[in-house]
């Protein structure tokens, strides 16, 4: 993998190499770039399957990061490309292109992130939140319970101490 | 005997057979159950379904259409069973038998369905058209080897008329169809077979895969009334393969002998197969039993 | 071969949805207006009983003829297939799954009711003929269970649709289930299922408390 890292990183702007296990290593890649790198590993070094994208909220560095997962039929081995955009202005170049279901991951990311992929077909539909109209909901900034409290109205709860409920359910004549 | 008390006593004995139809439902669902290791359901449930249907409080229409797809339906089998003599030889349990023939017997089991198919499309549920055209489908060439035992009788009897072909079976088991003619009643009971839509042949209601076939958009009473029609279609089926291959019945007690019998054969034969698909199955009734038939039909004529 | 006219308009730039827009207001107010044709939406109506003797015999047929529309929206729906099984048997009490509304006599909801599926539970129950009842099975469907601080599950279906029976548990066990049906038998014996008029005389309110958190209600107001 190492070897694979030092041939890329002639052509591209590679950072960060990190190997988990000997067949499963990350690396940083500038968002510019990010398309082009897939491209080059699907077409020539035979990453041909696209096992995942995801999105990681670094708030704290006001940063999304993506994870495109690769997976080498030939040589079994998984190679994880990060790249950084920026929290504000989330956009990213779409790989609708290279694998079609590239497209359910980049729509589900709209959704769940706000992370747009311009040109992606049919990345505004909605997947599972139909009508949504808050933030989205998966930013590490978009408070869940304060949603949940606004929006829909509990049951209310009624507690009962195990000890007290017993003695009254049992020795209630006392 | 008066028309108007030939009309009544049809009535009783459509009542009649009515009861021991959705009966012979309900025992056979319990049958089913039992192979399948379960309890099942009581043997009256088909009654208490049919109450709890017809009680709905509420009913929705699609159409004119859909509302006459029941009533051709239930149309067809009580035509069905109108003119096939019910007991031999009884002046009250004969129906209108003296003015139909088998061909007119045979005319209302294809009705029943067509009706049927109208007023499903009517309902514009995907899953009733698809069903639709499989039981057409279906019917058509189950349709081939029946019509084709039934010439091979005409042949050997001499006649339509569904009282002479039983009067002709008389005396002794020996002279039934059955023994007589055994070619024309095995193409004729393996055309049952996809008669009465238990397995190999119940792709059409296919309880999985398409929701209960036809009457996906029936509910309510309409409903009520095809179950009804279940009971008479069936017990009207049966009296006339009873009719028609084995000797008819002489009283109510044999009738219900020789009609349970020959339902358990599809059942039998329903437990234990698994299912053809449509095309599958048209095939197969257009093969061997097809040719058992003409061969019935050569046998008589040459 | 172009006319001079025939000027090639841009597609619309598909706008990026603004979630900072005030999120109290409803994207849709209904059906299109060629869309409400196709549906009659009139008000349910609550549905007259019959005299007491046979009102009691008919619910007797009604107890002992359950047909059962399962909306399997979580894990709830697991249990009701072992329920179909030799094991437990549900038939021996007269009650079958039914895969379409229109059949079914109750509905049971197995699980989570997040809004996509809130619409299609609505829908579906507004598809069943009266008398309906409704049996929720699993904690999330009470109070939200797991998913009690969600976005996007509702903690109450009882606030959307009457609901006769909860099933407790997370899951349930068959046996529960089982002994939730029977609990639904006896409240029909008893005359005391009454959920369809409940919905027809709440109506409003029921609506009201759907379109709060069905953003895009583009659907008819009752759908029969």
């Amino acid at each position: 993998m190492k070897k694979l890292y030092d041939i890329l990183s002639l052509q591209f702007e590679l950072a960060d190499f990190e190997s988990k296990r000997s067949d499963l290593a990350f690396c940083k890649v500038k968002a510019s770039q990010a398309i082009s790198l897939l491209t080059h590993l699907r077409d020539i070094h035979g990453y041909t399957h696209l096992v995942m994208l995801t999105c990681v909220d670094w708030l704290e560095d006001k940063q999304f990061q993506l994870t495109y997962l690769l997976h080498n039929y030939a040589t079994k081995t998984d190679l994880g490309i990060l790249v950084f955009i920026d929290r504000d202005h989330p956009v990213m170049d779409s790989l609708h292109h290279l694998w079609k279901q590239g497209r359910v991951y980049q729509r589900e990311l709209h959704e769940m992130f706000g992370i747009d992929f311009p040109g992606s077909p049919g990345v505004e539909e909605p997947m599972i939140l139909e009508g949504w109209q808050g933030p989205p909901p998966m930013r590490r900034d978009f408070d869940t319970k304060a949603y949940s409290d606004e929006t829909y109205s509990h049951r209310p709860r009624v507690q009962n101490e195990p000890e007290q409920h017993m003695k009254e359910q049992l020795y209630s004549e006392d | 005997m008066s028309i108007t008390l030939k009309l009544i006593w049809a009535f009783i004995s459509l009542g009649v057979v009515t009861v021991w139809g959705l009966t012979l439902n309900g025992i056979v669902q319990k049958i089913f159950a039992r192979v399948q290791g379960r309890l099942g359901p009581p043997v009256w449930q088909p009654f208490i379904d049919i109450i709890k249907n017809n009680a709905k409080r509420t009913a929705i229409t699609h159409g004119i259409m859909f509302y006459l797809g029941p009533v051709f339906r239930i149309a067809g089998g009580i035509g069905t069973y109108m003119f096939i003599p019910v007991i031999f030889g009884s002046v009250y349990f004969s129906n209108f038998s003296m003015s139909g023939d088998v061909l007119l017997v045979m005319y209302f089991i294809f009705f029943g369905q067509l009706g049927m198919a109208l007023g499903a499309g009517e309902g514009g549920h995907p899953y009733s058209a698809v069903a639709v055209s499989r039981g057409l489908a279906q019917m058509t060439a189950f349709e081939v080897p029946f019509a084709l035992s039934v010439i091979s009788l005409v042949a050997q009897y001499g006649t339509l008329n569904i009282t002479e072909i039983i009067a002709a079976q008389q005396g002794g088991f020996l002279q039934w169809t059955l023994f007589t003619n055994p070619l024309a009643v095995i193409a004729a009971m393996i055309s049952m077979l996809g008669m009465n839509m238990y397995n190999p042949f119940s792709v059409v209601i296919a309880p999985q895969e398409i929701p209960i076939g036809p009457p996906t958009e029936y509910h309510s009473s309409f409903l009520g009334m095809l179950a009804t029609n279940r009971g008479i279609f069936a017990g009207a089926k049966l009296i006339l393969f009873m009719n028609l291959f084995f000797g008819g019945a002489t009283n109510l007690f044999s009738l219900m002998l020789k009609t349970f019998w020959i339902y358990m054969f599809s059942v039998f034969v329903g437990a234990a197969y698994p299912r053809f698909r449509t095309e599958d199955s048209i095939r197969f009734f257009l093969k061997y039993p097809t040719a058992i038939g003409i061969i019935s039909i050569l046998l008589f004529t040459l | 071969m172009n006319d001079i006219n025939d000027t090639i308009i841009p597609e619309p730039v598909p706008e990026y949805p603004d979630w900072r827009k005030d999120a109290k207001t409803l994207t849709n107010a209904g059906l299109s207006e060629e869309e409400q044709d196709w549906f009659c939406d009139a008000r349910p109506q609550p549905a007259k009983k019959s005299w007491q003797v046979m009102e009691n015999f008919l619910n007797w047929a009604r107890s002992n003829s359950l047909w059962i529309l399962a909306f399997g929206t979580g894990c709830g729906a697991i249990e009701l297939r072992p329920l179909i099984t030799a094991r437990y048997d549900i038939s021996r009490l007269g009650m079958q799954p039914r895969p379409t509304p229109r059949q079914a006599s109750v509905f049971m909801i197995g699980g989570y009711v997040s809004i996509k599926t809130l619409k299609r539970i609505v829908r579906s129950y507004e598809q069943m003929q009266g008398p309906k009842f409704v049996v929720a099975v699993c904690s999330c469907a009470i109070n939200g269970g797991m998913y009690w601080d969600s976005y996007n599950t509702v903690k109450r279906i009882d606030e959307y649709i009457p609901v006769d029976v909860y099933v407790t548990g997370c899951m349930p066990r068959p046996e529960a289930v089982l002994a939730g049906f029977s609990k639904l038998k006896e409240l029909i014996k008893g005359g005391k299922a009454e959920g369809q008029n409940l919905y027809a005389e709440k109506f409003d309110w029921y609506k009201e408390n759907q379109k709060r958190v069905i953003k895009d209600w583009n659907m008819p107001d009752y759908n029969w």
